[in-house]
């Protein structure tokens, strides 16, 4: 058996298998779908930054792109399912509209695409488009409501991404882009088609964001231009995937329970010190560990999955 | 005798500017598959740009390059990879987190048109073996040179420039991997090799063409070069090139 479908049936399945069982052991479901589409994110993230070294302040576009996009559809009265593959067709769109931004480099980059992502907002919450999106005042999706299909989906989601990740460490294509991300002259040089990768690499984690934002707005139903383009989404992708390690599949899952599992708890524990201790935590790390918790393995020469 | 194969490689009055700065005017050459064409010349006098205009990393502003009967300037070089063009840098341009073998991996998978060569016996035949499983930023400078070298070899290429490569190596690593182009020359590559110590062009080519100032200013042997008055006033009054 390969290290992939070792990967695969040893790292992926079982996460799977875990967040599809917990709801029957765990009754907070709006607590699990958030470490779910978390480690969705995160690992969206780590697919264009792992892998190509392209920041994107900007992800939560892709999400809020897909929010919208299931909102709109599923107002329109189309099946959930059709309304997720909307949602996927905004955040494909946006991505191709956004792939010049791929020729910036470093925090031009970064900007760029963060200014993109309010645009899109901006459009959003336009109130002269209340008619389709429903501008600020938000959208209420009570007829599709359903909060345990929803979660699957989202569960589902999370092992597709996971399995991307692990296509990406262990195949053709994702080696490709690991030069690339090294040396784009080089790269190209050794026969990678630079513009055709990074693109591929770009689109699929734009799928993945707003894959997640739809099922996002699936799952709470209620929701507003400001929750669904919040920046602390992207926020909270970017630094769980370099806290736990970009460009691995273990890392950006492993930033994920451990980071989220603590904003859950000292924000519920101890409210008044939480940004504080949380603020204080990401310092040490990007200080320390630049690259990740993993790091501290793969230091030592340890491949980590 | 039978009359001579066409050239694979003919470049004909070459031109890049950088700004108002001509780097190549008007450049020439012919290199038949088989040999080893040296282009020598001081700092600055263009061989670098030469291999980038060829190897299309940058565009040429004038003048045709044509490559086994077809003109390819303008063509990006992931193509010409897989038409059987590679080269080596200056300073050498790994892929510093993956290893030695990922290195190769990659050239051999996406770049190469045709068989491309068995990884392992490259490795060890450029003496890079023992170093397979190790990421490429912890080389020296020199077995960086070597990974360039074996990069562009695992393309399985018809055309290889190489620049600078000698740069840096010991005498001994000097005289083989001078064996080393020779051989590769002999079962029918076409080498351009650009280099500075006069020893190892001495050893590998047939032929060398003096560039200054972006021209060609002297082509044939280089025991003729040396005694041609242009060659001399380039190399001794003025800018030195070792
Ligand atoms: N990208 C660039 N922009 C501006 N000028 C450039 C650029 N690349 C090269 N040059 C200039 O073109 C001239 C030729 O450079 P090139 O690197 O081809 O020389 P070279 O013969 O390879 O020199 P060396 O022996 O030092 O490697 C130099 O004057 C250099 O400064
Ligand atoms: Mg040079």
């Amino acid at each position: 058996m390969g290290r992939g479908w070792r990967e695969l049936c040893l790292i992926v399945l079982p996460t799977v298998a875990i967040a599809a069982w917990a709801p029957n052991l765990y009754g907070n479901v709006l607590l699990l779908f958030n470490f779910v589409l978390y480690i969705t994110l995160a690992q969206g993230m780590n697919a264009i930054y792992g892998f190509t070294g392209y920041l994107p302040f900007g992800y939560v576009g892709f999400f809020g792109a897909g929010a919208y996009g299931f909102a709109i559809a599923a107002m329109a009265g189309v099946h959930p399912a059709a309304a997720l593959a909307v949602a996927g067709g905004a955040g494909i769109a946006l991505g191709l509209i956004l792939t010049p931004l791929l020729r910036l480099s470093g925090a031009y980059f970064a900007i760029a695409n963060l200014a993109a992502a309010q645009a899109v907002y901006q459009v959003v919450a336009n109130p002269a488009l209340a008619p389709i999106t429903k501008g600020p005042y938000g959208v209420s999706l009570s007829a599709v409501f359903a909060p345990r299909a929803s979660y699957l989906v989202a569960v589902a989601l999370m092992g597709a991404t996971m399995a991307a990740i692990v296509w990406l460490r262990n195949g053709r294509f994702g080696l490709a882009l690991m030069a690339l991300r090294d040396d784009p002259v080089s790269a190209a040089s050794a026969g990678v088609n630079i513009v055709r990768a990074r693109t591929i690499a770009w689109l699929l984690s734009a799928l993945v964001a707003s894959l997640a934002g739809g099922a996002f707005a699936w799952q709470i139903s209620v929701f507003y231009p400001e929750t669904a383009f919040d920046m602390s989404i992207s926020i909270f992708a970017i630094v769980f995937t370099l806290f736990g390690g970009a460009g691995t599949l273990l890392g950006p899952l492993i930033g994920v329970l451990l980071l989220y599992g603590v904003y859950n708890w000292i924000g519920i524990a101890v409210p008044q010190y939480f940004q504080l201790i949380y603020g204080a935590l990401i310092v040490v790390l990007v200080l320390f560990l630049p690259n990740g918790l993993v790091s501290l393995l793969t230091q030592r020469g340890i491949r980590v999955p | 005798m039978s009359p001579e194969p066409p050239p694979l490689l003919e470049v004909r009055d070459l031109v890049k500017r950088f700004g108002g700065f001509r780097a190549l005017d008007g450049l020439s050459l012919d290199l038949r598959a088989g040999e080893v064409l040296g282009l020598v010349g001081p700092n600055g006098s263009g061989k670098t740009t030469c291999i980038n205009t060829i190897g299309g990393l940058q565009r040429p502003d004038g003048g045709v390059v044509t490559y086994d009967g077809r003109r390819i300037p303008g063509l990006r070089p992931h193509r010409l990879s897989r038409l059987g063009i590679n080269r080596t840098y200056q300073s050498p341009r790994p892929f510093a987190s993956l290893t030695v073998r990922e290195n190769v991996l990659v050239a051999a998978t996406e770049g190469c048109g045709s068989t491309p060569p068995d990884l392992d016996t490259l490795l060890a035949s450029l003496g890079l073996a023992g170093q397979a499983a190790r990421p490429a930023g912890e080389l020296n400078s020199a077995e960086q040179k070597t990974l360039d070298l074996a990069r562009a070899l695992a393309t399985a290429p018809r055309l290889l420039l190489v620049d600078e490569l000698a740069a840096g190596l010991n005498p001994t690593e000097l005289l083989r991997m001078a064996e080393r182009l020779r051989a590769l020359a002999d079962r029918g590559m076409a080498i351009l090799v650009v280099e500075h110590l006069m020893g190892f062009i001495e050893r590998v080519t047939d032929r060398v063409i003096v560039m200054n100032a972006g021209r060609a200013i002297f082509g044939g042997r280089l025991a003729e070069a040396v005694r041609d008055g242009d060659v001399k006033r380039v190399f001794l009054g003025g800018a030195h090139g070792g």
